[in-house]
């Protein structure tokens, strides 16, 4: 049982920060970002792994946070919503082109789409119309029907200089 | 002077905290001292409870636990009836009702301690299906099940079935449909005597919220305080739910003395608990000359509204309203009712009952087309309803419509003709490589704001303020929950005042700090409220002019802002409200049903083309063109999202999203099994409107366009399937099973 279990260090980066937590080892990342470390832009959707909403970048690679125990993350470097813009007024490509193209509606399920879209530029600078649809369909969005997401990944690869 | 914002695609006002992560929703925030809370639901479906024991192993001496006799105020739902409890004390109605409410400081334990609560409930015989409500197999709700019936009649349906040469009947039927919304129902409370209630929450209308709190508190309306957070989506889930669990967390918190308590449901409770769309049976006659003339059509239309009244008397009204679509006929008669079931109540979702009857009549169409040798197109045509004739219910349509021209927008998008014609070619010779293509159709309209009187008893109130600085506020309830309130309104305002898009914001939606301006559903918030917006930011104006501040229309920013400062320093707060008033002409008789339903319609022709795999029976939407006419169109980018996502919800409405039901309880009540679509899923939905303002409209003539998205896509899509598979399928969600037993009946 979670709460009988002792706590225990894991050390990480978050968002370019090192972190000493001390937490239940099977304690969910999602909840260590979101209660530990007051990272509230990372959602819960579904708790399951489906929907995407908890997308956070663990050493480059796209995760569903509700499904990582915090013991797995010991080393790890770990990119949440918060991290995703080099900080400042200025704003990563994508997070620009869904502003601009109408990529975000609600908004909650946006942090974990937009981090779907860094990753999958990182990993395909240019990718096609099949290539975006496939990266994201990881994330579910129920306002915007998708197409408005496509273009602001369209709009964001447009523009130099985009990397995870 | 500036130039016009509206019609522009000014970035969303809210926008930056949203991609970044800022945008604080009601789980992102905690309150020193907070609670969490639980509720403890009925396991069966139906059932006198017996008795409740608390288990071994947890220290329910910590634990604030709320049953119905803590309630200091009356125990039910205050909406249109008053027949839904807060807390079952003696009866259960539907399974998932909530019985108890728990809150401790410990999430961990406040689940095991909910698991420990046992209910012991002797199970009375239950209602399952529209047909057994129907059959009265047993009386689960007044005298006859019957929540809510109209009738529309409209000449006279009876001297026409003897002289028309030809009279087609069908069936068709909807399932349940979950809102989904990415964000779950939550809330925070704060309530004590001393200090009244305080709720924060996701939610679509803090008003219906307020209305009750006060009901259930017993308190007066300065007592108890609504405020919505940042809205992860709605779709009109989070119309009445809101008042259900944000009450649960008030009590909890009044039992605890005014400690916050904090309820956020997990998806599962979600799903299988708050309310879903109404499935539906509609039963259409249609009676039509040989060349194609409607001249009657006799419409049965029933949704299931589940265990207790709720909002099922309204969307029924609409579902019924919109039944016999955008055609001219000369006789109509449309019976509908609302019925009682023992699952938990169903409720809003975009289009309100109009997206289930919609499909109905969109595929008698196709029927009675074909019964009578016409092309579905040219049928259609023949009918159109156009300016200075009549709905259903009499309305005369005084705006110019024209449903012919949108009909052949749509198909010079989609190439339909050709299509049509190739894929019936190819499907004879068996398709390609087992798939088999079609296309198909479907043309409706919606009405924007509430139904014939409604919006005359609401009498919704905006407010705008300005400050010393000439920045302007807008004072309104409607709510952000993604579609763009925020950012039309402050467009709406920005022109009305011809000031910089940057100088307006909206106020927080707070019934301590803005007036009522009617619940955010039924497409209104740009048609009704956006106008109450414009002229109330017009007040402001008007009244520095009548201080003698500003001399003329033709002002610049520093005259505004000056002027502004001197009215504040003079006067105090300048402030103007603006009070909905009908536009003029407006006719409707609730008892008759007959009249101006609506102030205004859009209208649609939505186009869809589908291959059908014959051996996996994988259906895949290739193409979708959504064609329509709303009035002026405010925001280029945010319009065309909305069509986009109702087309979207449409098609898992169609084909993917399967509410599995076992003795009154959702079984499949997680995104695991309960399927969305996906952005794989979907076809590149394609969008295009027309603009014919509408003269009393916002903004140079919007009309509302929220739910029509959701009403075309399952019609046209069935449609598509029917030209590809020759099957005349009735019912949706459309599932791989009954693709293949359809198919195989055929062969």
């Amino acid at each position: 049982m979670i709460e009988a279990a002792a706590k225990v260090e894991v050390h990480c980066t978050v968002n370019g920060a090192r972190q000493t937590l001390r937490v239940h080892p099977l304690a969910r990342l999602l909840d260590v970002l979101r209660e530990d470390l007051g990272l509230t832009g990372t959602k819960e959707g579904c708790g399951e792994g489906e929907c995407g909403a908890c997308s956070v970048l663990v050493d480059g690679e796209l995760v569903n946070s509700c499904l990582v125990p915090v013991l797995q993350i010991e080393g790890a470097e770990i990119k949440t919503i918060e991290g995703v813009s080099a900080g400042g007024a200025e704003l990563h490509a994508v997070q620009q082109a869904f502003i601009e193209c109408g990529g975000a509606q609600c908004g909650i399920c946006t942090p974990g789409m937009v981090l779907a879209a860094v990753s999958l530029l990182a990993q395909i600078p240019q990718p096609t119309d099949a290539d975006i649809r496939n990266g994201l369909a990881g994330n579910l969005c129920r306002c915007t029907g998708y197409m408005k997401i496509f273009d602001a990944v369209v709009r964001a690869c447009e523009r130099a200089g985009v990397k995870a | 002077m500036l130039t016009e914002i509206v019609g522009k695609p000014v970035p969303r006002k809210e926008g930056r905290s949203k991609v970044t992560g800022a945008a604080r929703y009601v789980d992102d925030l905690r309150m020193p001292g907070m609670l969490y809370g639980a509720t403890v639901r009925s396991p069966v479906a139906r059932g006198r409870i017996r008795s409740v024991t608390f288990g071994e192993g947890i220290p329910w001496d910590e634990f604030v636990v709320v049953t119905a006799e803590d309630i200091p105020g009356e125990n039910a739902v205050a909406l249109i009836l008053l027949d839904q409890p807060y807390l079952a004390s003696e009866f259960v109605n539907h399974a998932e009702e909530p019985i108890l409410l728990l809150a401790h400081a410990d999430k961990q334990l406040l689940e095991r301690a909910r698991r420990a609560v046992h209910v012991d409930i002797e199970p009375l015989p239950a209602v399952f299906t529209l047909a057994d409500s129907l059959a009265q197999k047993e009386i689960i709700w007044g005298e006859d099940n019957v929540f809510k019936s109209y009738l529309v009649d409209k000449g006279n349906v009876d001297d026409v079935w003897a002289q028309a040469d030809l009279v087609v009947e069908g069936e068709y039927s909807t399932g349940a449909q979950e809102q989904l919304y990415i964000e779950t129902n939550g809330v925070i409370a704060v309530a004590n005597p001393e200090e009244g209630v305080t709720v924060w929450g996701s939610m679509q209308c803090p008003y219906y919220v307020h209305k009750a709190l006060l009901k259930l508190f017993a308190l007066p309306p300065e007592r108890v305080r609504v405020v919505q957070c940042e809205t992860g989506g709605g779709f009109g889930g989070k119309e009445e739910y809101p008042s259900m669990i944000g009450g649960h967390a008030a009590l909890l918190s009044w039992k605890a003395g005014g400690r916050p308590v904090k309820i956020i449901y997990d998806r599962a409770e979600d799903m299988a608990a708050t309310t879903k769309r109404h499935p539906s049976l509609t039963r259409h006659r249609t009676a039509v000359t040989a060349d194609g003339q409607l001249l009657a059509m006799e419409i049965e239309f029933i949704v299931d509204g589940g265990a207790y009244a709720t909002l099922s008397a309204v969307v029924l009204s609409r579902g019924t309203i919109h039944a016999a679509g955008p055609y001219r006929c000369p006789n109509v008669r449309i019976r509908s009712r609302a019925v009682a079931t023992n699952v938990p109540p169903h409720g809003a979702f975009r289009g309100f009952g109009a997206p289930q009857s919609i499909f109905a009549l969109e595929r008698q169409m196709d029927k009675v087309a074909a019964a009578v040798g016409l092309s579905p197109s040219e049928f259609r045509r023949r009918n159109f309803i156009r300016e200075g004739e009549t709905t259903a219910t009499g309305q005369v349509i005084r705006e110019p419509v024209d449903m012919a021209g949108l009909l052949d927008r749509a198909f010079e998008l989609t190439d339909y003709e050709a299509k049509r014609e190739r894929f019936a070619r190819e499907n004879a010779a068996g398709g390609v490589g087992g798939v088999k293509r079609g296309i198909g159709f479907a043309s409706f309209m919606h009405g924007a704001g509430f139904t014939g009187s409604g919006e005359d008893y609401l009498k919704s109130i905006v407010g705008a303020e300005a400050d010393a600085e000439g920045r302007v506020r807008v004072l309104a309830a409607s709510t952000e929950i993604g579609q763009g309130t925020n950012t039309i309104f402050a467009q709406i305002a920005s022109d009305a005042l011809k000031l910089n898009y940057d100088l307006v914001e909206m106020a927080q939606p707070d019934t301590g700090n803005v007036p009522d301006s009617g619940p955010t559903v039924a497409s209104r918030t740009c048609m009704i409220v956006g106008k109450l917006v414009e002229s109330a930011a017009l007040g402001l104006r008007q009244t520095l002019q009548g201080a003698g501040l500003l001399a003329t229309d033709d002002y610049t920013e520093d005259d505004w802002r000056k002027a502004c400062r001197e009215y504040v320093e003079r006067y105090g707060a300048l402030k103007s409200f603006s009070q909905y008033k009908p536009p003029p002409g407006v006719r409707w008789d609730d008892e008759k049903y007959e009249g101006d339903a609506y102030g205004a319609f859009a209208w649609a022709v939505y186009v869809a083309e589908v291959s059908v795999d014959t051996l996996t029976y994988e259906t895949r939407i290739d193409d979708f063109v959504a064609v329509q006419e709303v009035g002026k169109v405010v925001h280029p980018i945010l319009a065309a999202g909305q069509i986009e996502g109702g087309v979207a919800q449409a098609i898992g409405f169609t084909l993917y999203e399967n509410v599995v039901w076992q003795e009154g309880r959702m079984v499949n009540n997680g995104m695991t099994n309960y399927v969305i679509p996906t952005s794989a899923d979907l076809p590149p939905i394609r969008v295009h409107f027309e603009e014919q303002p509408y003269q009393y409209g916002p903004a140079g003539g919007a009309k509302g366009i929220g739910e029509l998205p959701m009403d075309g896509g399952a019609p046209a899509i069935l449609n598509a399937i029917e030209q590809a598979t020759g099957v005349r399928f009735t019912h949706v969600p459309l599932m791989p099973e009954a693709l293949m037993r359809g198919l195989s009946k055929d062969a």
